[in-house]
């Protein structure tokens, strides 16, 4: 006579739980009768027979399957509630030989994280989803969930679910089959031998999925919560097999896998060094060092109002000014301001510098320089330049109204007359750079800051055009005739 | 004649494994389980197998949700 084990402890469980605190090491920390214990056993049996307990990573949930990494024989990470499909995606995208499982309950799912499965779906994330619906909130005591039945009772519908007030039960299957990239949905339930037999073939249908990277797969298993809804084993399924599945039929909604091929993604790049220089263009070495400028003018905020047509470069003008700060040690801010079109509309910027704190960054009042490059920016800002201010604008598109600016030191060049002759209307910006430069020079440097203007000015364009040398040519050239052709027009009057 | 040898099965419980939930008690086809007057190491009446009639059909294997209450022993006579 010989005896062996026809069905014992699945091997893909842990053969003791080390990770379980207190003194239960062999048994899972689930109620008497929970479905959750009912599943597990499935998925340890099938990832062991299967060969992929090394392959495996599961995202756990919140809810009673938060713990789910004490019991199984593979990696685990614990995620957010309801994001354990954001989870899963990275996993899979990062290690696309993994097997992937998201674990989720009903309110994890189609509640908190609903979003995050139908996109992961939309997506056709290679991964399975083992999605329990026991048709209530297990973990916090039983509040309704979204699958809750019609006039089911629980602690947050005591009268029994009102349809009127919270809706109908969410039927996740018939969703997500209506998605173009999943392979393979089916609803099970955690009831009778025969339905747990068919759940245990759809568990193993789903990991090998997952295994040929066929896509997208998500069973559902109607569950029990037995002690939440006060039943015994008996009424427990009778419960779901009767009434849970009227609302949520048993069977398969969608089974492509077949005719689809492996997904085969972009290689993810890990060199460190090279996304670091993509996302950090290089430190240009200095020839001032760290000079800082002197000018008074810096102790306190310095204001400018740069504005014009979206594209004729405001934002990236003002951004070359905020380099220049950053280059020489200030305090600098650079806040664009812009409408959705991405031409044609009108776009600003405020810089504003200082060797002390800035309070807003927004340049809304007592500029102390403006610059125009359209006519309705003259408009719109000149309110906002303080008396004594200075003004620059582009005389190819700006005609200055008679008595307009009286207040102030007034300088203008046609910047986009003088861009176009040097070939490139794009620079007409670094233009303007020049003439702001010159205009700097005129009205806030003192003799240090006026004999390095350029080395600075020129160290900031580069910077703002690192690893495109050509453009950084031509913008310094456009830089240079800036300065040389700014026209000094008028002083206040009073 | 060559007979094929005769297999039985056997239902091991757990004592210290069962949480009492009657799961199996229900799933066996021929109402070989039932819970048993003992209260185990956690608290619960654990399940007990007749005795024999066993024919290792797995029902109660797999709807029991502990991961290793129940046991389906394979015996082969000789
Ligand atoms: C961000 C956040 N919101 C709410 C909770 C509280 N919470 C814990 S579990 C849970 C519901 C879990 O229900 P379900 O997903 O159905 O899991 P079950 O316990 O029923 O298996 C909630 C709302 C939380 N832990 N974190
Ligand atoms: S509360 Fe419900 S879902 Fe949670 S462990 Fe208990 S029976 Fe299972
Ligand atoms: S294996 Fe089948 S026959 Fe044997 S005790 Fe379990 S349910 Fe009953
Ligand atoms: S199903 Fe498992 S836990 Fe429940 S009574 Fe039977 S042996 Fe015990
Ligand atoms: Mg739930």
């Amino acid at each position: 006579m010989s005896e062996k084990i026809k069905l014992g402890r699945p091997a893909g469980f842990f053969d003791v739980f080390e990770r379980r605190p207190g003194a239960i090491k062999k048994n899972m920390h689930y109620c008497p009768g929970c479905g959750h214990g009912v599943l597990h056993k499935l998925i340890a049996e099938a990832i062991a027979d299967l060969g992929i307990t090394h392959r495996v990573v599961l995202a756990a949930p919140v809810g009673c399957a938060v713990f789910a990494y004490y019991y199984f024989k593979c990696r685990s990470i614990q995620c957010a509630h309801g994001r354990a499909p954001a989870v899963a995606t990275g996993l899979t995208r990062s290690n696309p030989d993994d097997v992937i499982i998201s674990y989720q309950g009903d309110g994890d799912l189609a509640s908190i994280g609903f979003n995050h499965i139908l996109q992961a779906a939309n997506r056709g994330e290679n991964m399975t989803v083992f999605f329990v619906n026991n048709a209530i909130y297990g973990m916090t005591g039983g509040q309704m969930a979204p699958t809750t039945l019609p006039g089911q009772k629980t602690q947050t519908s005591p009268l029994g679910r009102d349809v009127l007030e919270t809706g109908y039960p969410i039927r996740v299957c018939e969703m997500i089959s209506q998605f173009d990239a999943p392979v393979y949905v089916e609803r099970c339930a955690l009831t009778s031998f025969k339905n747990i037999m068919a759940a245990r073939r759809a568990v193993r249908k789903a990991l090998q999925n997952s295994m040929d990277k066929k896509g997208f797969s998500l069973v559902e298993f109607l569950s029990g919560c037995p002690v939440n809804l006060k039943m015994n084993a008996h009424d427990m399924s009778e419960f779901i097999e009767t009434k849970m599945t009227k609302f949520f039929p048993l069977g398969v909604y969608l089974d492509r896998a077949a005719e689809r091929e492996p997904i085969v993604r972009a290689e993810m790049n890990y060199d460190a060094d090279k996304i670091k220089s993509l996302l950090y263009p290089e430190e240009i070495q200095s020839e001032l060092g760290d000079y800082k400028c002197s000018s008074p003018v810096f102790d306190k905020e310095c204001r400018v109002k740069i504005s014009g047509f979206g594209g004729q470069g405001v934002l990236s003008l003002g951004y070359i000014l905020a380099i220049l700060g950053k280059q020489r040690n200030f305090n600098v801010s650079w806040l664009p301001s812009y409408g959705p079109e991405m031409r044609g509309g009108t776009a600003n910027c405020s810089v504003v510098f200082s060797k002390s704190h800035i309070g807003s960054p927004e340049a809304a009042e007592n500029c102390d320089m403006l610059v125009c490059m359209n006519q309705p920016s003259v408009e719109k800002f000149l309110p906002i330049l303080k008396a004594g201010g200075v003004l620059v604008y582009d005389s190819s598109t700006v005609k200055l109204p008679e008595g307009a600016a009286k207040d102030h030191y007034v300088y203008g060049l046609p910047a986009s007359d003088l861009a176009n002759h040097l070939g490139d209307l794009r620079a007409a910006n670094t233009v303007m750079l020049g003439a702001i430069a010159a205009v700097m020079a005129d009205n806030f440097l003192d003799d240090a800051d006026k004999a390095n203007l350029d080395t600075a000015m020129i160290e900031a364009v580069r910077e703002m055009f690192a690893k495109k040398a050509k453009a950084a040519d031509i913008n310094i050239e456009a830089y240079k005739t800036g300065k040389e052709k700014i026209e000094f027009k008028s002083v206040p009057k009073a | 004649m060559e007979t094929k040898p005769k297999k039985t099965f056997r239902c091991d419980i757990a004592f210290d494994e069962c949480k009492g939930c009657s799961r199996c008690v229900e799933a066996c086809p021929r109402s070989l389980l039932k819970l048993g007057d003992a209260i185990n190491m956690m608290g619960f009446p654990a399940a007990v197998y007749a005795g024999e009639g066993c024919i290792g059909c797995g029902a109660c294997y797999y709807s029991c949700p502990e991961p290793g209450a129940i046991t389906i022993v394979e015996i082969t006579e000789d």
